[in-house]
């Protein structure tokens, strides 16, 4: 049955060649923990793309309960971790996820770094990766706001001073992430939509263009 | 002819779509032998490998959401001044880094743009700075010590960072609001209450609001007791708002007339008629909390 129906659309769509690409590509011996345990640095990359998927879930059930208004932000997150079921344990899936994420990305770019992999040809895959540790910190710092108590609200203000501190079109730029001259219901609002919207957005086609470029050229050779 | 295909012709098209039709309908999978060492398949030999990492890693993670709860401390309350504020843990480094005085007040812009903008930036662009062929870590001494040496700063920085907090703590005597949350949550559990940190404000209607008394609140109390007549609570402005449940008409007279709390509340009778504070304090004591 199952394979009736792919047959039914492959023969109309051929998709056979897209998912085979992905699937049959070689591992080499000097990157699989199976034949050389110290391989396991090299697991840090799947890792940090399986807690990625896990935070976008989490974070897609967080958004069902996670109202972004001064006076709801602080009541939602606690309504949400305390009074619903299992809210508490997704709330902590992405709330140590959060850290967990840098620490696979940090422990990633440090493998990328200290084998060298990110010499010729690969240059433009770091920079696309560097661009994705970024993007991350963005989403950590915009995240760190949202639950609107008083450790988000305080960090956010000293974010803002750094950002303040950068000459000439520092006022500019915390007013811009501000939504205003303070950190009120505009920034609430603004740091949601980032966190949410803008950045996730920004993250997938990064990580597409990361995979799109590993698939293409392959995973760099043995030391 | 877009339709009916002729079986000697090389390149044969689903229907009138661009979609090839294939002549073999099984995709080999390539044979590896021929690469070098023990190269696998990724699908499925090495994907089911991955999932076993990844099993162990995802029931850690849920052990850790399950023994600790996510943080969650008091509403944020802008007019809080004892607060110790407290970036995320990956950003201590460059939140300890701004506190030297050579990285702030006025080198600050050393330190919130030049250095991290010149570490950021070499890390971005690597690839582009080390162009050697040399791969090995130890046979490119000046890209791996300068590695090293970040990482070395990033871990003191955070310890130092943390340290200090955890030293500021206990100088001011505080609990971390999320743990103090917890503990006064688990207090109420146990002796069978519910407990809210949200604050819930009372509103407490204004009485009568058309009243023509109202014209002379507009005219001189609301400078101090503020629009909404909700007083103002930083300079310890009482609330007009329910002030007949606290004070009679006699004691509100006695208020208007003369004053209160030494001048704080100043005394009107130089600038209201008699007439005009008895008509005005008959309404303030009708504002009282809707039962």
């Amino acid at each position: 049955m199952f394979k009736a129906v792919y047959n039914w659309i492959d023969e109309r769509l051929d998709v056979a060649p897209l998912w085979r690409d992905v699937a049959d590509h070689e591992v080499p011996e000097h990157v699989n923990p199976a034949h050389h345990f110290s391989a396991f640095v090299y697991c840090f990359g799947g890792l940090t793309f399986f807690i990625t998927v896990i935070q976008i879930l989490s974070g897609m059930f967080l958004t069902m309960y996670f109202v972004p208004d001064i006076n709801n932000a602080y009541a939602s997150v606690d309504y949400l971790q305390h009074k619903v079921a299992f809210g508490g344990i997704v709330r902590g899936m992405h709330h140590w996820g959060a850290s967990l994420v840098i620490v696979m990305m940090f422990l990633h770019t440090l493998r990328v770094f200290f084998t060298g992999s990110y010499k010729a040809p690969r240059e433009m895959n770091w920079v696309v990766g560097m661009l994705i540790f970024f993007i991350m910190l963005g989403l950590g710092f915009t995240g760190y706001l949202l639950p609107w108590d008083n450790k988000a609200y305080f960090a956010t203000k000293v974010g803002m001073q750094i950002a303040e501190s950068v000459p000439y079109i520092g006022v500019y730029l915390k007013e811009l992430m501000q939504g205003g001259t303070i950190v009120g219901a505009q920034t609430l609002t603004r740091f949601f939509a980032i966190h949410v919207f803008f950045l996730p957005g920004a993250l997938l086609a990064l990580m597409a263009a990361h995979f799109f470029m590993i698939r293409k050229q392959g995973i760099s050779g043995p030391l | 002819m877009a339709h009916g295909h002729k079986s000697d012709e090389k390149i044969v098209y689903v229907g009138d779509s661009r979609v090839r039709k294939r002549s073999n309908k099984t995709i080999v999978p390539p044979d590896y032998t021929a690469f070098p060492g023990k190269s696998e398949a990724f699908i499925p030999n090495f994907l089911l490998k991955e999932w076993l990492v990844g099993c162990v890693v995802l029931v850690g993670f849920l052990v850790l959401t399950i023994a600790e709860a996510p943080p969650l401390g008091y509403p944020a309350d802008p007019t809080n001044t004892a607060f110790i504020p407290m970036p995320d843990w990956y950003f201590l480094f460059l939140y300890q880094f701004l506190k030297y005085p050579y990285a702030s007040g006025d080198y600050v812009v050393l330190g919130a743009v030049a250095v991290p903008g010149v570490a950021f930036g070499a890390l971005l662009l690597a690839p582009f700075l080390d162009t050697g062929k040399e791969r090995r870590f130890y046979r490119r001494p000046v890209a791996s010590a300068l590695m090293v040496l970040s990482l070395i700063a990033c871990v003191y920085l955070t310890k130092v960072s943390w340290d200090h907090y955890q030293y500021e703590l206990k100088v001011t005597n505080t609990v971390p609001e999320h743990i103090e949350r917890e503990e006064k949550a688990k207090e109420a559990r146990e002796k069978g209450q519910s407990f809210s940190a949200v604050k819930k404000e009372e509103s407490v209607e204004i009485v009568d609001a058309n009243d023509p008394a109202m014209e002379i609140v507009k005219a001189n109390c609301i400078g101090c007791h503020a629009v909404d007549l909700k007083g103002q609570k930083a300079l310890k402005v009482p609330a007009l708002r329910g002030v007949g449940d606290i004070l009679t008409k006699e004691e509100l007279v006695e208020t208007v007339t003369n004053g209160r709390a030494g001048g704080a509340m100043p005394s009107f009778k130089e600038k209201l008629t008699a007439e005009q504070i008895d008509q005005i304090t008959t309404w303030l004591s009708k504002q009282k909390k809707a039962q």
